[in-house]
């Protein structure tokens, strides 16, 4: 076991992964010599050069699909696009092409292609540098979601993701990125749709997507001064999501939160609410509880960013109400 | 009969049912369409044979075509039966996409169709993507985008060729010019009336070539494909066409073409002018041409028949391939 952080353990997948397999490669603004806007590939240039890291014009939809064309041909591309709000532009060929071009051939054509990058508020970046906006890839059919939250899942899920036959969308919250952690030596592999209980406990479940499993473990703290023992649920992919391991809980807790720092309106909370009421409701005592950020761009201004995404003290009130219902 | 010094007596005939093979299967797809047979959107290659043919007729298997939503003659062309043609848009499991798609999402891989789409532009991306692929494999494939004028006012034709061109990738862009996008004159849409012109601004050889005779397309095509072969980047293509029939099947021509367009257009039918310049200038037999006439009419009979009576898909398999491995991933 090494402590890197979650750059690193992830960087470290792709370069294990660049050197098994020729047919990776990686594309993106920066990702060359300069080794990327968030380290991402810093020291691969030197070992691949640029046609296995190549540096793009400014043109993420023309990229995208063209590494959308290059995986149905027998590459494995990286799309390596910074800020999720930059791949906006692509979201037309995402949706039509790479998510239906395995469909349409009838499994005749492969999609091994990953689309890694930041989510999340942070830092002040502002109302094009914050987004989210990983609900699209859930509601549509073809794409795997996957977010890690500790340097060792972000190792362990990237290099699953670019062995992947499928559209991967690899999301990497900007709180993360130095974060240290401890990763195994060696070949770490992380499967697709296994969640992780963060953490142990019995009075409340708290599902947490991406940085808020950091505020709710933080929550989970203050919560167990008080007496309340809360279970903290890690899904690490949303696409495919492990609804077994949430109803477990629910059966122990009887009481469910779900903690999304992106929007409301049907978001990822609100579809792990509805599964979960679908297949638990009797071993619900409680109507299940969502916890979002506001619906409203992120702020560049810190006092107009107050309160713009759950923190761990918003998340034990919202426990605290849950709790009291 | 006597040989044009480039191409041989067999590809020339080649060449000429290829043309037939597609227009014969268009007929019957109008047919079929008017019947009720084929439902939703149905775009006739009608008047544009010489183009597909030109061109794939420079390709090999393992070359990649991406096609637009007027692709059936590309999908010909490139080596898709009638048979699974014909059954794809009758929606039957034969299909060459299974029915999945119909009319505008023909697939065979197996042959180097890797698609053709509802959405115009994106083949001009992920044919540069295929190139992508085969400078990364080092391989000496070469990959052909098929689009109309409409495409090249999207962003895809920007920002796809600038990325070919930047970096060298084996493409051949073949632009099929037939003067509307849809139904807006190209003379609307855009101040330079020239595609070819546009490939200085990219740094790209570009060629404009008369899209209704198909040697002169099977020339261009010819130098295009042996320059991205041997490493000399891609090239775009100007062939300058025309549709006989509305956008799509079911559609009224809506008067933003004149009949004398049409009629003049029709005249020049690239069928008609190669059969002609098949008997004059290379002394092809009358008979051997009806000959070919017979051949392809049978084997699209032949088509229609096999896609009529083939089964349709089996409604339990609708979500299949939806991902690579079946893990119960079904949101």
């Amino acid at each position: 076991m090494r402590e890197l952080t979650f750059v690193e353990a992830a960087r470290e997948g792709l370069a294990e992964e660049m050197a098994r397999d020729p047919r990776v490669f990686v594309v993106g603004e920066g990702i060359g010599a300069r080794g990327g806007n968030f380290n991402t590939t810093v020291g691969l240039f030197d070992l691949y050069g640029e046609e296995r890291l190549r540096d793009t014009p400014v043109s993420e939809r023309g990229f995208t699909a063209l590494c959308t064309g290059a995986a149905v041909t027998g590459s494995r591309p990286v799309v390596d696009f910074m800020f999720i709000d930059f791949l906006v532009d692509a979201f037309g060929d995402l949706f039509n092409q790479t998510a239906k071009l395995q469909w349409m051939s009838g499994g005749r054509l492969k999609m091994p292609i990953v689309l890694r990058g930041c989510v999340g508020v942070a830092s002040q970046f502002g109302p094009h540098h914050s987004g989210n906006y990983y609900p699209f890839f859930l509601h549509v059919p073809g794409f795997r979601v996957v977010m890690p939250t500790t340097p060792a899942d972000a190792k362990g899920l990237l290099k699953t993701a670019i062995r992947c036959d499928d559209p991967v969308l690899f999301l990497e919250h900007k709180n993360l990125l130095n974060l240290k952690g401890s990763v195994p030596d060696g070949e770490h592999l992380v499967p697709l749709g296994q969640a992780v209980v963060a953490r142990r406990g019995d009075g409340v479940t708290i599902v947490a997507i991406a940085y808020m499993v950091r505020e709710a473990l933080r929550a989970a703290e203050q919560l167990a001064a008080e007496g309340v023992d809360a279970e903290v649920i890690d899904p690490r992919t949303l696409a495919p999501l492990d609804l077994d391991c949430i109803l477990e809980s629910v059966h122990k807790t009887g009481r469910l939160l779900v903690v999304d720092e992106d929007y409301a309106p049907c978001g990822a909370a609100s579809e792990i609410a509805t599964q979960v009421m679908e297949r638990g409701f009797d071993d619900l005592d409680a109507p299940v509880r969502r916890l979002n950020g506001a619906f409203i761009p992120a702020p560049y201004s810190e006092a107009l960013g107050q309160g713009l995404v759950p923190d761990a003290a918003a998340i034990a009130r919202a426990v605290r109400d849950l709790l009291a219902e | 009969m006597t040989h044009s010094p480039d191409v041989p007596r067999d590809r020339l005939l080649a060449l000429y049912r290829t043309m037939l093979l597609i227009r014969r299967c268009e007929e019957q797809l109008v047919r079929l369409y008017a019947a009720g047979a084929i439902r939703g959107g149905c775009h006739t290659y009608i008047g544009e044979e010489a183009v597909a043919t030109g061109v794939c007729a420079q390709l090999r298997a393992d070359d990649a075509v991406f096609s637009t939503h007027r692709g059936h003659g590309h999908a010909l062309a490139k080596g898709i039966p009638p048979a699974e043609l014909v059954a794809e848009l009758l929606g039957k499991a034969t299909g060459c996409s299974g029915g999945r798609g119909g009319s505008m999402h023909l697939f065979k891989p197996e042959v180097g169709f890797m698609g053709s789409s509802g959405i115009v532009g994106p083949c001009i991306t992920l044919a540069a993507g295929a190139g992508y692929t085969a400078r990364l494999q080092r391989t000496d494939r070469v990959s052909v985008a098929f689009f109309g004028d409409g495409a090249v006012n999207n962003a895809a034709f920007h920002e796809g060729i600038n990325m070919a061109a930047a970096w060298q990738l084996p493409v051949l862009f073949v632009c099929e010019n037939n003067l509307y996008a849809t139904e807006v004159p190209f003379a609307k849409a855009t101040r330079n009336p020239s595609v070819a012109g546009r490939a200085a601004a990219y740094g790209l050889p570009g060629e404009e070539v008369d899209g209704n005779d198909v040697m002169a397309v099977y020339a261009a095509a010819g130098e295009a494909v042996s320059r991205a072969r041997s490493g000399g980047g891609p090239t775009l293509l100007e062939c300058k066409t025309y549709r006989h029939r509305a956008h799509s099947e079911g559609q009224r021509e809506a008067g933003y073409r004149t009949a004398e367009e049409i009629n003049a257009w029709k005249a020049r039918c690239p069928i008609t002018r190669f059969r002609q310049r098949l008997l004059q200038d290379f002394g092809a037999a009358a008979a051997d041409l009806d000959a070919i006439e017979a051949e392809v009419r049978d084997l699209v009979q032949e088509a229609v028949r096999f896609a009529e009576q083939s089964p349709r898909p089996d409604p339990a398999t609708a979500a299949d391939h939806l991902y690579s491995e079946e893990d119960g991933d079904r949101a």
